[in-house]
This record gives structure tokens, sequence and C-alpha cells, in this order.
């Protein structure tokens, strides 16, 4: 058995390290290590409730709007208020922009890189992989930063600048969008649509998005030339990405992108392989500290309980973040948990032949953005210039509520609690900290050191490339981890 | 050409977010253009894990010269001063004895945003995480490398403040460090780079009209001043956020809420709540820079007497709902 402890891992958003037991050519057991704490949930402690709304966006420069979101959410369920329709579809709008820009961030700056290592040189697609997909350099990589730029141009008009983006409210926004306004944005949203399908799918988005099933996806990919994703669908099977970095097989998502009526767009729900879907109730959800470096005193809490206490002398520990579990089990959130919720074919047929895999992981995050653009077009179609976009806001100086939002990495919540007219509780359970989250005190690894087990070493490997593919897949959101 | 090494520590990453958001056709290109090569970002940069650590060493040791050294976020130097809240990735070493021994051997450092440059939100409240800036804690001078610190090229840490930093501000330092067009006399007394924190946010807010009337907002997404009730610090506040605008068109104030000053040291812990104007005897407290408090007053009581209709009415709406009255003859 050799010890390999990787890190820095960059291309993630944060500071990430893996631990890793190697013994015949496969990883036989993992840890993953969050090794930073800023301790965000005690610094809102004392605090006007409203400071939550220029606090949070700051645990984390790529998720900024959902720490917004999920915030604004938590005091408007404490003052019984709900945005008015405007105002929902603005919200919508700015949290579907973060999330399509982070999902095209991922795929271009962050994953596709790898593949243009020369490890890979010998492989008959890597020459292309190279041309388009070189860290920093590469055609498409350039062609994606600058797109990802233009796309974000959006909350500039939506919601004065990003990240760290105080027009989120929990009233509704604080920029109403005149009639001009809105064409332009739709516009926008147009040219964007054009460049995924131009660049990214080959084809009209809808096409994919309609495809039924793993063949009719395997015969779209080998039927036609253009677009990354196809290069992608290429590599993958080449690669092995099919079988590579398999989950526990449990996957929660709690829903996403409201209309004014308060149904989502996206069902929240909680998927396990080869169960019907269930509904998801967070009764039951826990925090263990057990291999955290923070107090555990109690055993696992729910959050609205929850407590942050840093012990930096704990033999057990090996990371800064809680493990989140729901009636005591590890679950995979994202995309591709929000994707198999809502019952998306494609993906819901991927996982069914997979598991969740790499490759499921990465097909459900371009069947996302596809499914985003037309939600766009149409809230945009919806808005009414010169209704109200927010509705007056009256806290109550007790009380206590929760904020619960899809990020683009998935599941987020804010729990807190107002007493004499401060913040007396808050607590955050971010995506990755349910993805990346150590073992708890049964000794059950996180998501992530889960499906690193079996993952393929080579020979003097000291960073190695599958595990590299593994970790990325997750799209991890370190800073938002451990916040 | 400068060969650019990026660090991150107690920060959140939006500083990069943003620099990806820099205006232009390729960023990769503007990088080149400005003359600047990047060594390793965390963002960006291929190499990961051995790759990167062989690379910090060669810099720590001589052999890869660092022409500017980047740190993004504060410097968490908790618990107890041992720097463990931060241990870099990979290799069990805090991240401070990082940033202390290769800001040695830079011939340039910059901090990247507010954490960076004072301890920023990374530093709010009772700062359990020990969380200061490169050379600054809060306004004080100091920080992790100490008020007497000099990079090798003999400028103290170039302070591009901001929360997040705005990607032209990034830039600008950059290719002026690239061109050796940034000087001591080109930084203002808290080293920050005066092309843009000689400017206050106020000078171009598209609400002048409504300050110069002091009519305010009262509610989010009112299109009035937000100075006198919504906690706005754009008369204070150094940079340029009103006139070269974020993300296309946005500013702060644009969007519909306060500037909180986040250039500022401190800016984290106001003493009051962000959306709300702190006031003595209903007069703001924090009353415009360079402007002394009997003039300011006896403007303002002039000034509200005086409000037009149509300045008064939009105020407090959040849209136009008094057009501006068109002249029955030539604009004289």
């Amino acid at each position: 058995m050799t010890r390999l402890i990787v890190g820095p891992f960059n291309r993630v958003e944060g500071d990430l390290e893996v631990r890793l037991d190697v013994a015949d050519g496969a990883v036989r057991r993992a840890e993953v290590v969050s090794p930073m704490y800023r301790g965000f949930e005690n610094l809102l402690r004392g605090r006007d409730p409203m400071d939550a709304l220029v606090i949070v966006p700051r645990i984390c420069g790529i998720c900024s709007v959902s720490q917004s979101l999920a915030a604004a959410r938590a005091l408007a369920a404490l003052a019984g208020v709900a945005p008015p329709p405007n105002g929902q579809l603005a919200l919508n709008l700015l949290a579907a922009t973060e999330n399509a820009a982070d999902h095209l961030t991922h795929f271009y700056a962050f994953f596709m890189p790898d593949f243009a290592r020369p490890v890979y040189a010998g492989r008959p697609w890597h020459a292309e992989a190279l041309r388009r997909h070189a860290a920093e350099h590469g055609e498409q990589t350039r062609r994606a930063i600058a797109a990802r730029a233009r796309w974000f141009e959006l909350v500039g008009v939506l919601g004065g600048r990003w990240p760290h983006t105080h027009s989120l409210q929990p009233g509704g926004s604080s920029r109403a969008i005149d009639a001009a306004e809105r064409l332009r944005l739709l516009a926008r949203v147009r040219e964007f649509r054009a460049w995924l399908e131009h660049h990214l799918v080959g084809a009209p988005l809808e096409q994919l998005t309609a495809l039924p099933d793993a063949p009719a996806l395997q015969a779209w990919g080998q039927g036609g030339t253009g677009g990354d994703l196809r290069l992608f669908l290429a590599i993958a099977a080449d690669a092995g990405l099919a079988s590579l970095g398999r989950g526990p097989g449990r996957a929660l998502s709690v829903g996403a992108f409201p209309d004014a009526q308060g149904r989502p767009a996206l069902a929240p729900g909680w998927w396990a392989e080869g169960q019907p879907l269930q509904p998801l109730s967070l009764d039951r959800l826990t925090e263990d500290a057990t291999h955290a470096w923070l107090a555990d005193a109690g055993g696992p809490r729910h959050p609205a309980h929850g407590l942050t206490q840093p012990v930096a002398d704990k033999p057990e520990a090996y990371t800064w973040n809680k493990a989140p579990r729901l009636a005591g089990q590890t679950a995979e959130t994202g995309a591709v948990a929000r994707q198999l919720v809502d019952g998306q074919p494609l993906v819901a047929d991927l996982a069914r032949r997979h598991g969740i895999t790499v490759l499921v992981r990465v097909v459900a995050r371009v069947v996302e953005l596809a499914r985003l653009v037309p939600l766009m077009e149409a809230w945009l179609q919806a808005l009414v210039p010169r209704e109200p976009f927010a509705v007056p806001l009256v806290l109550p100086a007790e009380g206590a509520a929760v904020g619960l939002n899809e990020a683009a990495r998935g599941a987020l919540g804010h729990w807190l609690r107002v007493e004499g007219g401060r913040l007396a509780h808050y607590q955050i359970v971010a995506p990755t900290s349910w993805n990346f989250s150590p073992r708890d005190g049964r000794g059950q690894p996180g998501p992530l050191e889960q499906a690193l087990e079996g993952t393929p070493v080579q020979p003097g490997e000291a960073t190695p490339v599958a595990v590299q593919h593994v970790v990325r897949s997750f799209d991890p959101c370190m800073v938002c981890t451990v916040h | 050409m400068i060969d650019v090494l990026w660090l991150q520590s107690g920060g959140c990453g939006g500083c990069s977010m943003s620099l990806l958001c820099a205006d232009g056709a390729d960023f990769p290109g503007l990088l080149a253009a400005s003359g600047v090569r990047l060594l390793w970002h965390p963002s960006l940069s291929m190499a990961s894990g051995d790759e990167v650590l062989a690379l910090l060493d060669d810099c720590r040791a001589g052999r890869v010269a660092v022409d500017v050294l980047c740190v993004e976020g504060a410097i968490l130097r908790g618990p107890g001063g041992s720097g463990r809240f931060h241990l870099q990735a990979g290799s069990g070493r805090p991240m401070m004895d990082w940033v202390q021994e290769l800001a040695a051997v830079a011939r340039h450092v910059v901090a990247v945003g507010s954490c960076a440059a004072w301890g920023g939100v990374s530093a709010a409240g009772a700062n359990v995480t020990e969380a200061c800036g490169m050379q600054h804690e809060n306004a004080r001078p100091g920080g992790l490398l100490g008020a007497d610190f000099r990079a090798r090229g003999g400028l103290p840490v170039v302070n591009v403040a901001g929360c997040p930093t705005h990607p032209g501000w990034v830039i600008d330092t950059l290719a002026a460090l690239a061109a050796d067009a940034l000087h001591a006399d080109d930084l203002d007394p808290l080293a920050r780079p005066r092309f843009f924190a000689d400017q206050l946010v106020h000078h171009g807010c598209t609400r002048n009209e409504y300050y110069e009337f002091k009519a305010s907002a009262e509610k989010p997404g009112d299109l009035g001043c937000m100075m006198e009730h919504l906690g706005c610090k754009g008369t204070q506040a150094h940079a340029d956020c009103n006139t070269r605008l974020w993300n296309g068109q946005g500013s702060c104030t644009r969007g519909g809420y306060a500037c909180i000053s986040c250039t500022e040291p401190g800016f984290q812990d106001p003493g009051h709540g962000f959306h709300r104007t702190p006031k003595l005897a209903g007069i703001p407290i924090g009353l415009p820079t360079d402007m002394p408090k009997a003039w300011f007053v006896a403007l303002a009581s002039l000034s509200k007497s005086a409000t037009p209709r149509r300045v008064r009415s939009n105020a407090t709406a959040d849209h136009l709902v008094v057009p501006p009255a068109i002249k029955p003859t030539r604009l004289k």
C-alpha cells in the first residue's frame, strides 16, 4: 500500500487535498481534505439579519448569487413575504445566469483541459483535445472564457455586478427591468444560445434535450461532427469515463426556479439507484463532525441546532468540512441530481446503466445548460415592465427560518434564527459539503471518497490523471464547502 | 513580459472569477497584450498537485523568477498564530509561510482584493481566524509582511482593493508593472493604485440628480439617492465604479443597492447595518468626502426645499413615473 497526498488541486474553486491509499494500480481508500477554515457561520452571529445579504455572497466567488438567494429566501420566510411575479423571475434569471456560467466554466476551463495532458499523447483524439481544450490557451478554452464574460453582462443589467450582487432581496429584486432592457436581455440570451449550439452542442439545444436514452446519445454523437460535446463523448468512450468514479448511487435536490405560484421548474426530491423517486424531507438531515476539526459533542446535529466550533487538535479529524447525511445516508448533489430527480429521460437512462459516474455528471451538466437557456427565454418573455419587482419587508425581532436553493453545484441551505433583532444562529450546508464530505461516525465515506475507490493509478503517477477526472467531475467548490 | 504567480488564501476566489469577466474578446490574448504571462493561476493553469509544489519550490529557491506575486484572500494566521486555519493543500504547511517566502523573492507583490489588502470580510467580527492583509490589518500598517516591507522592486505591497476587485483594476495594475510604469507616487497613502483610487464611486453615479436635491430612496429598488437612508457610501468610497462600469453596464448603485465602500479598509464592520444610514440628529454621520458639515446641512435643506416634483416622485418609485418636461421652445 502506497500513500499519495495530492494537492493543491487547481481548476476547482478553493483549496483541496486528496489523500489516497493505493495498491495494485488502484485507489483503495480516499480521504478528502478541505484545508481552509474561515468561520462565516460564527461571524454572522450578533449582526443585523439584513447584513447576511452582504456577508454570505462573500462565502464564494463562484456561487455568490446562490448564497445570496439562500439568505434572501431565509429572510423572506422569516418575514412571511414572497417576491411578486417580476421579482421571482428576476431572481430566477440571476440564479440561472450564474448556474449556466458555472457549467460553461466547468466544462471548458476546469474539466476538459486534463484531456490535453501528455499522458494521453498516444490517443487518436489527443491532438484535437490539445488544440481545442488546452488549459488557458486552447482555442475553445479562450472562446468560452470570452463567452462567459459576455454572458455575465446579463448580471450587469439584472443586478449591477457579479460576483457579490446585492440586488437579491427577500422581497424580490432591487433592480427593476424596463421594457427596452427586457428586449436587450432576451437578445443576449439568444446570442448565448447560438454560441452553445455552434460550439458546445453542435445542434439545436432542443435536439440534445429530446434524446431519450443512452443509445440515442451514442448515435447522435457518432452521427455528426460539430460541437465540443461530441468530442467529449468520443473521449469518454475511449477513456472509459462511463464506469469511472461511481458515487454512492443516491442523489438529492431541493428543487429550483420557482414560478410565481412557487412551483419549481426543476422538482425537488430524492433519487436512489433502482428505486422510485421519493419526496425530499430535510427533517432527518444531520451534519456529523466526527472527522472534522470541529467540536462534535452531542453527535450529529440538524443544522437548525448545528454548531461550528474549531478544535484544531483532534486526532481523528482530517478536514474542516462536516459530513451532511440524510437519514444517515450520503448523497450526491448537483446538476446530475437535479436532472435525475426531475426525471430528465437521457440522464435517467445513463444513470440506470452506469450509476452516477464521470460521464453521467458531465453530460447532465450540458443537458442542464441546454434546458436553462429556454427557461430563461421564457422568464424574460414573462416579465411585465412597470409592475413591481419587490414587495416591502418588515423583519420580526424573533424567529427562525430556512432558505433553500439549488446552486450550480447542488443543494444549498441556510438555517438562521433571530433573537432581539440580531442573528443568533446561522448554519450553512453547501453542495460540496455533501459531495466532498468526510467519513461520518459510522465510518461511511463521503460521495467523492467512495467514488475514488477503485480509480486506476498508473505507475509513477504522483497526481493520477484518473483521480483528477473523478474529482473535477463533481465541479467542487471548496470555499463554499467549509465556509 | 512579466511572469505572474497567483496564490489564493483566506478568501472566496471571487477576485479571480471577476478577473475572468475582463472586457475583451480573448482573455489570454488580453494578458499577453498587457505584457503578462501566468506562471500559475489556480483557476486557469494546467499544473496540479506535485507539478505545482515543484514550481513553488523552484520559485522559492530562485530557480524560477517571480516578477509579480499576486495574493488573493486574507492571510489566516490562526489558531494561535499557527496558520493551521489554512494549510496549503498537498504541502502540509501553512499558506502564511508560503506567502512570506515567496514575497521575499518576488520583484513586486500585489494584494488582489480587500481580503488580501486589509483582511476584509475574512477578518469580520471577532476575527477568530486571525485574518489580516498582506501589509495591513484593516487600516493599520503591518499585516503579514510588516509596515517596512518593500518588495525587491522597491514598492510596498500594491493594494488592488475591492470586494471583489474590478477586472480592469487588476489588468491595469499588472500592465503598468509590466511596462515599469507603476511607481511609489502612483499609489495613494493606502498603497492603492491612484488610477482607480483617486476617484469616488459618486463620480458618474446615475442618481446624481437625486443627490443634488436630496431626493432619497426609501426602500430597495427606489430610484432616488441612497445616501440619506439606505447606507450608500458612494460619496466617500474611493473607486471608479460608476465611470468604469462592471459587467458591461453595471455598478452597485445602478443595481439598485448602496455602495458599501468595499475598497476601504474595515468596510466589513461598519458599526451599523449595511443597508441603513447612521445618523445623528437626522443628519448622516458619513458626509461626502471633502465637504464641511455646516455646508452640507445648509445645502441639503436648501436643495430639499427646491426639489422638483418629478425628482421627488421618481425618487421613491422603482421606475420612472414622471418624465422630464419637454420644453416648448428650443433649449437655451
